[in-house]
């Protein structure tokens, strides 16, 4: 397009522009004017009162990092604690050659390669202006003579730190968790919560557990001094202050001692049981073996400590209880039988004919009972007490899946229970509409026939199980499980109780439920399948015992690492409660790769309850590893 | 290449190269990033002072298309870093689409008016706040309040030389402050906090108020001769947040004082004054407006900069140019310098 470039210029809008460009600039002066007003009051006017504050008394605010809350048991017995300590400190971007100066502290105060190790471990993961401790707990000698010494290392420093301890380890470190230094991740979660302000000072922070879960009511409010300093830095006078806020106590429904005596009742590892009061959903004990000492990773764990810990074939570092899945076994065949009489599929008087295998009509395939031969004429009650597969086999195919899905995710299977403790898992109650999305194909009837005896695609954690054998043994109340029972105000002592929350109750006929606990209690007696466990028992108690088998596990990935791949043995079960006619506790025990529920399981339990019904300590080591009493085999793959 | 402006860059150039080193606590590896980061952005003022006016016109439509769909992207898919969404990541890189539009918006407003001329209408002005207003809420949902608000205001600068009324702007600024309720209720708590935090900074002494505080104790302290170059103590002792970007004219202003004030805001004013006269002489509608967008913006910076510094601004993350430390700024900054001495050196438009 051609223009006129006379045209453009025309002199009336110039003209208009340069009034308009002019009126800018004297904006532009004006601007520069009030900025040079502020300076003149800040440099003249005020010049001397800025000067006092930055040069001859410079005012450093210094964040009152609170005390970290307490946690005790329901007894008041001490899990976690502090403790004050002198560290020695180093700040490494104020030391030119680490290395040396490092080797010329080890002169004067014992610094050990496991301190070493750990040092080279934090110098990673923190910025390199933090303060990192290199060695804790200074005894006074040492803490003089660094003293003396002090002018040979700048940058390393003695602070007087808060420490945390956990004075139990391995009994409660799945439950207690821990703290551990604040890394770059926690720091952004931190920031996008908007609670780095917060923590300015804090250096450690809840990591698992209830540290984890709790770490809003333990950390506390931080609090902030403005102090004078001279020049070099030390501090004159402080000017205010706003005091920390120290965190809250936590009282745990947890008892130790009940925890101590089924940490006693069975030597060997890897194990897990959960225990809960069935009046108020309550976490009594809440047992993962094997644990770790938890005050490893305080300070930072150093390399060492930690590839025993994670490499370990047993995998201390993993909450059974919480987050193991397994299939339930046997311990699934109560609430199959509760389906059954609620849903009208079966009567407690239907009997059937076992001839030890179930077939689908028209399909050879035989699915076998444990017992070869079978069990001769079964009924519901003796289903439960001989624990006959053949019978659920043939109830499952009536039942159809998604009725066992529906009815049976009422108990918490399958689901997360909110349990008051981050990392659950939600397991597997298998139906047709999760097959379908999970590997796009029709659920066949012949996997129903394994998940009615609680293998198949079933999956669920400890925990979970505790929570189902609460609501029977409580006749349908499902209270959330909890692990804190009450929160302490530190300040004030005030003990505020975190209230059960009932979350729903089951409308369960008291017929059936009465038959289905009958048969329960009958587990435990002479012709059940936990006989023993139960025999000479001062008060009456029920249970179900359960085999999960390993092998031919097609969900769930955690069986097929490496290391577990060597450990096919299948794994005992056991669900129980008592008094059978008021319980007072409920729990389920898992015992990895040993055989049966009712040989080694069982014991477990039973000892359990001596001691919380009738304060009678375990035996030592009662439960001998395999006893080839029952032989309890599930051939259905 | 217009020699007077280049000297006042220079110099302004050379007194932020003194500032950092101290700043920095001298270090040398971020004083010569930042020299690379001067070269960088010498060689493209270079570059486009020496294309004529009319190709970076041709320019103008499609830049400003490519910012808004690369701010759209950022919108849908843009990484979240610090809990805004600015970035957004193209494969190769990273890129920062609001940058883009701090030249785009200027040249398409410039570009926009320059076809309506003969026309200027009301629909017109419109039309043109229609087209500031897109980058400028897509800018501020990120949220990026600081660029959004500069944004704004090189484009507001541009209506208004282009002879927006006195009666539309005196309405503008009552609906301005009419608004002002309702963009609260839309701000974000930090950006809240950093308002409220200006009106008393004693509130969040560990928080938001840190900044204004140290910096302003910086400021004062330094009082009329200054503590001298490398005696800061604020400085120098780590008082002062972010030292050698967005508050290094504390660590000026600590270390030379008012004198050292007066000087800096008298080297601004010549660089200023000089891109006036640039503007004034210009022989488009074009780049007239283009001119004068680019010097009150660059003034707009600078003010923004200083005020939030010694406590009279809220804290907007606005760099001070030519000085503070950072590649992007700078190559923007003397990009549109570019322009300006394309505009000095190229003054009659070649007829095409």
């Amino acid at each position: 397009m051609k223009r006129d470039v006379e045209l453009r210029n025309h002199p009336v809008e110039l003209h208009k522009f340069r009034i308009r460009l002019f009126i800018s600039a004297c904006f532009v002066l004006v601007l520069f004017l009030i900025l040079y007003v502020r300076f003149y009051y800040l440099q003249v006017s005020q010049q001397e009162h800025y000067h006092t504050l930055a040069e001859a008394n410079r005012i450093s605010i210094s964040p009152l990092v609170p005390n970290r809350g307490l946690i005790y048991d329901r007894n008041g017995r001490a899990l976690a604690q502090n403790y004050s300590a002198y560290t020695l400190e180093i700040v490494p971007n104020k030391i030119q050659n680490l290395e040396a100066a490092l080797d010329e502290l080890a002169t004067i105060i014992e610094i050990t390669t496991t301190d070493r190790q750990r040092f080279k471990k934090l110098l990673k993961e923190s910025k390199r202006f933090k303060s990192l401790p290199i060695r804790s707990r200074l005894t006074d000698v040492e803490i003089a003579t660094f003293a003396a010494n002090r002018y040979r290392f700048p940058g390393i420093e003695i602070k007087a730190r808060v420490l945390r301890q956990y004075p139990e380890k391995e009994i409660v470190s799945h439950i207690i968790g821990y703290i551990s230094r604040i890394n770059d991740q926690d720091l952004e979660q931190l920031e996008r919560n908007e609670e780095l302000n917060n923590y300015r000072g804090s250096q450690h922070i809840g990591k698992i557990g209830i540290e984890q879960s709790y770490e809003k009511q333990l950390h506390g409010v931080t609090g902030f001094e403005e102090v004078e300093t001279d020049a070099a830095g030390r501090s004159i006078r402080v000017l205010s202050r706003t005091p920390s806020i120290p965190g809250n106590n936590l009282i745990l429904s947890l008892d130790l001692g009940l925890q101590e005596a089924a940490e006693k009742a069975f030597w060997r590892s890897s194990w897990a049981l959960v225990a809960l009061d069935p009046n108020n959903g309550e976490v009594l004990a809440f047992v993962s073996k094997p644990g770790f000492d938890n005050n490893l990773f305080i300070g930072g764990i150093d390399q060492e400590n930690w590839s025993l810990l994670n490499n370990s074939i047993d995998r201390p570092l993993n909450n059974r209880a919480l987050r193991g899945v397994y299939p339930p076994g046997s311990t699934f065949k109560p609430f199959m039988a509760l389906a059954a009489l609620e849903l009208g599929k079966r009567s407690p008087e239907y009997s059937m004919s076992d001839p030890g295998y179930f077939s689908l009509p028209g399909v050879e395939r035989r699915y076998r009972d444990w017992k070869p031969g079978g069990h001769g004429r079964v009924d519901l009650y003796k289903s439960l007490v001989v624990s006959c597969d053949t019978y659920y086999y043939s109830l499952a195919n009536d039942l159809g899946i998604d009725n066992i899905h529906s009815f049976i995710g009422q108990f918490g299977l399958g689901k997360k229970t909110g349990i008051d403790m981050e990392g659950e898992v939600s397991g597997l109650l298998p139906s047709s509409a999760w097959k379908m999305s999970r590997y796009k194909q029709k659920w066949y009837a012949g996997d129903t026939i394994s998940v009615a005896i609680g293998q198949g695609y079933n999956l669920t954690t400890p925990l979970q199980l505790a929570f189902a054998t609460m609501i029977i043994a409580n006749n349908g109340k499902a209270y959330l499980p909890r692990l804190v029972k009450q929160i302490q105000n530190s300040e004030t002592g005030d003990v505020e109780d975190i209230p059960a929350k009932l979350l729903y109750s089951l409308n369960l006929k008291p017929r059936n439920l009465e038959v289905v606990k009958n048969a329960l209690v009958d587990v435990t007696r002479p012709g059940g399948t936990a006989a023993k466990a139960g025999a000479n028992a001062a008060y009456t108690f029920a249970g179900k015992t359960g085999t999960s088998q390993v092998i031919g596990i097609k969900q769930g990935e955690r069986y097929n690492e490496k290391s577990i791949n060597e450990r096919h043995r299948d794994h005992a079960m056991f669900i129980a409660y008592a008094p059978a006619e008021n319980p007072k506790i409920a729990l389920a025990i898992l015992v990895e790769n040993t055989g049966t529920g009712g040989s080694t399981a069982a014991p477990i339990a039973r000892q359990v309850f001596d001691y919380y019904l009738l304060g009678k300590s375990p035996e030592a080591t009662v439960a001998k590893l395999i006893e080839p009493a029952e032989v309890h085999v599930h051939d259905h793959l | 290449m217009d020699s007077f402006l280049l000297i006042g860059i220079l110099t302004l150039m050379a007194v932020g190269l003194i500032v950092l080193y101290s700043a920095t606590g001298a270090n040398m590896s971020k004083v010569n990033n930042q020299i690379i980061n001067m070269l960088v952005a010498l060689v493209i003022m270079w570059l486009v002072a020496n294309i004529p006016l009319q190709q970076i016109m041709r320019l103008a439509l499609p830049l400003y298309i490519l910012g808004l769909i690369l701010l759209i992207g950022v919108a849908l898919f843009g990484e979240i870093n610090n809990g805004a969404r600015r970035w957004l990541n193209i494969g190769v890189t990273r890129i920062q689409p609001s940058e883009l539009m701090k030249i785009a918006i200027p040249l398409m407003m410039a570009w926009y008016f320059d076809k309506h001329e003969i026309t200027l209408r009301l629909k017109d002005y419109l039309g043109a706040t229609v087209l500031l207003m897109l980058p400028v809420l897509l800018i501020l949902r990120q949220p990026d309040l600081g660029t959004a608000l500069l944004i704004a205001a090189s484009g507001f600068y541009v209506l208004f030389l282009a002879g927006l009324s006195w009666r539309i702007i005196a309405g503008l600024v009552i609906s301005a402050a009419a608004s002002l309720p309702i963009l609260w209720s839309i701000m974000h708590d930090y950006q809240r906090r950093r308002i409220m935090t200006l009106l008393d900074p004693t509130q969040d002494p560990l928080g938001a108020g840190y900044h204004t505080i140290q910096s302003s104790i910086a400021i004062g302290s330094g009082g009329i001769v200054g503590k001298g170059w490398k005696n800061g103590t604020q400085a120098q002792l780590d008082f002062l947040p972010e030292q050698s970007t967005d508050f290094i004219f504390a660590v000026f202003s600590e270390e030379f004082g008012l004198i050292g004030n007066t000087i800096l805001l008298f080297l601004y004013l010549i660089v200023i004054a000089r891109c006036m006269v640039i503007t004034a002489n210009a022989s488009t509608q074009f780049t007239r407006l283009i001119a004068g967008s680019i010097t009150l913006t660059f003034f707009t910076y600078i003010f923004v900069n200083m005020g939030m510094v010694s406590g009279i601004l809220p804290i907007v993350g606005v760099p001070l140019p030519l000085i503070s430390y950072g590649g992007t700024s700078m190559v923007t900054m003397l990009l549109g310098f570019g322009i300006l001495m394309s505009i000095q050196t190229h003054p009659k438009l070649v007829k095409t």
